[in-house]
């Protein structure tokens, strides 16, 4: 759940000089190769969320939500290349998986929604709305909690009627569920007369 | 945010306001009717037209043929301004909380009308605190109890300082205690109110009531006769 932290000094750094950091640590876990580099990088990215002090909780709900996934992922790489590139995609994941939660965790929504209206500023020229861009980036880091509640009540509903191992019966209602909820939120929005 | 004024209220209007599905289905037959009461009621079996109905006045369903007006405004060629007027409020309040705290929620209502960002805040804090929520200001939406998530959806509907606002079954998802803390949030609004409803004891209140059935106005007039025409049909 991104909900902020709202405690310690990266919430008060600059939105830009974190999402300047993401995008970096994000592209050197991608580009560098092998385990022990994997390793420093979960160790950097853990050592990050202690002195930002983002809660326990929120790390370990977080670890949680992406373990099943990394997993997955790991487990076929093993079966395709081995153990090595396992263990680093298991790793990598979570590397990635860490940092996006430090980015919510430490900024409030509305500096990131500031902020990207003003990156999108010269975009105007172009017919864009600045404030349309923002606020869709912002609904989109927001809905991720929303989106992982509809997936576990979808799972549970498919489970209650026996039919956990069936694809169709998890996939569908979710997809339905998901466009349901994005329906509602939009009419919800141009209700608030917010994208009007 | 100003000051409340006293009964504030809209004129709707539905001049032969008529709403087909896609297929050519009717949802909502011809209806033309004056709105201006301060307490409007809308009652009605589950499918009969109701939202349908309450989402013509905003522009989020729109008329396949006829008009409707919010104070001399076609809401089908200004949607935006008559939104600015109409406020809209949900069943599920998880719907229209789309921030992660009580406040946030409340200032993204604000940004239009409020640049600077400190005086957004304290716009939206003083909003929390007409609505009780002024302590949970910084506490993430996803704690709140099902009364204050729809206290926290109404805020931010009337931090916009709508005219009028429609409440579509406000209280269908809360317990005893919270419907009766949204109800009297609800009737102690100063702005008009529609609100949309199967708690009967609600709709009693209103100053006129609304039976819709089968996409059509089956009862208009006083609480009593409609709520006993209403039950007469059950």
């Amino acid at each position: 759940m991104s909900v902020p932290a709202r405690a310690g000094w990266a919430t008060r750094l600059p939105v830009g000089a974190k999402v300047l950091a993401l995008l970096a640590l994000s592209i050197t876990t991608v580009a560098l190769r092998g385990v022990p580099a994997a390793v420093i990088l979960v160790a950097i990215t853990l050592t990050l969320a202690l002195v930002t002090r983002v809660p326990g909780r929120m790390l370990l709900r977080t670890l949680r939500g992406i373990v099943l996934f990394a997993v997955a992922v790991a487990a076929l790489q093993w079966w395709w290349t081995g153990p090595g590139r396992a263990i680093e995609s298991l790793l990598d994941l979570t590397t990635l998986a860490l940092l996006g939660l430090l980015l919510t965790a430490t900024t409030p929504v509305g500096d990131m929604l500031e902020a990207f209206v003003r990156w999108a500023g010269p975009l105007r020229h172009a017919g864009v709305d600045p404030e349309r861009v923002g606020l869709v980036i912002s609904m989109a880091i927001q809905s991720i909690p929303a989106t992982i509640t509809l997936a576990r009540e979808t799972r549970d509903a498919a489970r209650s009627r026996g039919l956990a191992g069936s694809p169709r019966a998890l996939l569908t209602p979710f997809v339905i569920r998901i466009v349901a909820r994005a329906h509602e939120t939009g009419a919800a929005l141009q209700a608030r007369g917010i994208g009007d | 945010m100003a000051e409340p004024r006293s009964e504030r209220r809209a004129e709707v209007v539905l001049d032969a306001a008529e709403v087909r599905s896609p297929d050519g289905r009717v949802i909502l037959h011809p209806i033309s009717l004056s709105l201006t009461e301060h307490r409007i009621g809308i009652i009605g079996p589950n499918g009969s037209g109701k939202s349908t109905l309450a989402r013509l006045v905003n522009g989020l369903v729109e008329a396949s043929s006829g008009r409707v007006l919010v104070d001399g405004v076609d809401v089908a060629r200004h949607g935006a301004a008559v939104r600015r007027r109409v406020g809209f409020c949900f069943t599920d309040p998880a719907a229209q909380v789309v921030m992660p705290t009580c406040v946030e929620d409340v200032e993204l209502s604000l940004r239009k009308s409020i640049k600077d960002r400190v005086r957004r805040r304290e716009a939206a804090l003083r909003i929390l605190e007409r609505f009780g929520l002024g302590e949970r200001a910084d506490v993430s939406v996803h704690v709140l109890s099902g009364g204050q998530r729809q206290l926290l959806a109404l805020a931010g509907v009337l931090a916009t300082e709508p005219d009028l606002v429609i409440a579509d079954e406000p209280t269908t998802l809360l317990d005893l205690r919270n419907t009766r803390l949204v109800a009297e949030t609800l009737f102690g609004l100063d702005q008009q109110l529609i609100l949309l409803t199967h708690d009967l004891d609600l709709v009693r209140r209103c100053d006129r009531v609304l039976l819709i059935e089968g996409g059509q106005v089956a009862f208009d007039g006083s609480a009593e006769a409609a709520v006993a025409q209403y039950e007469a049909t059950v």
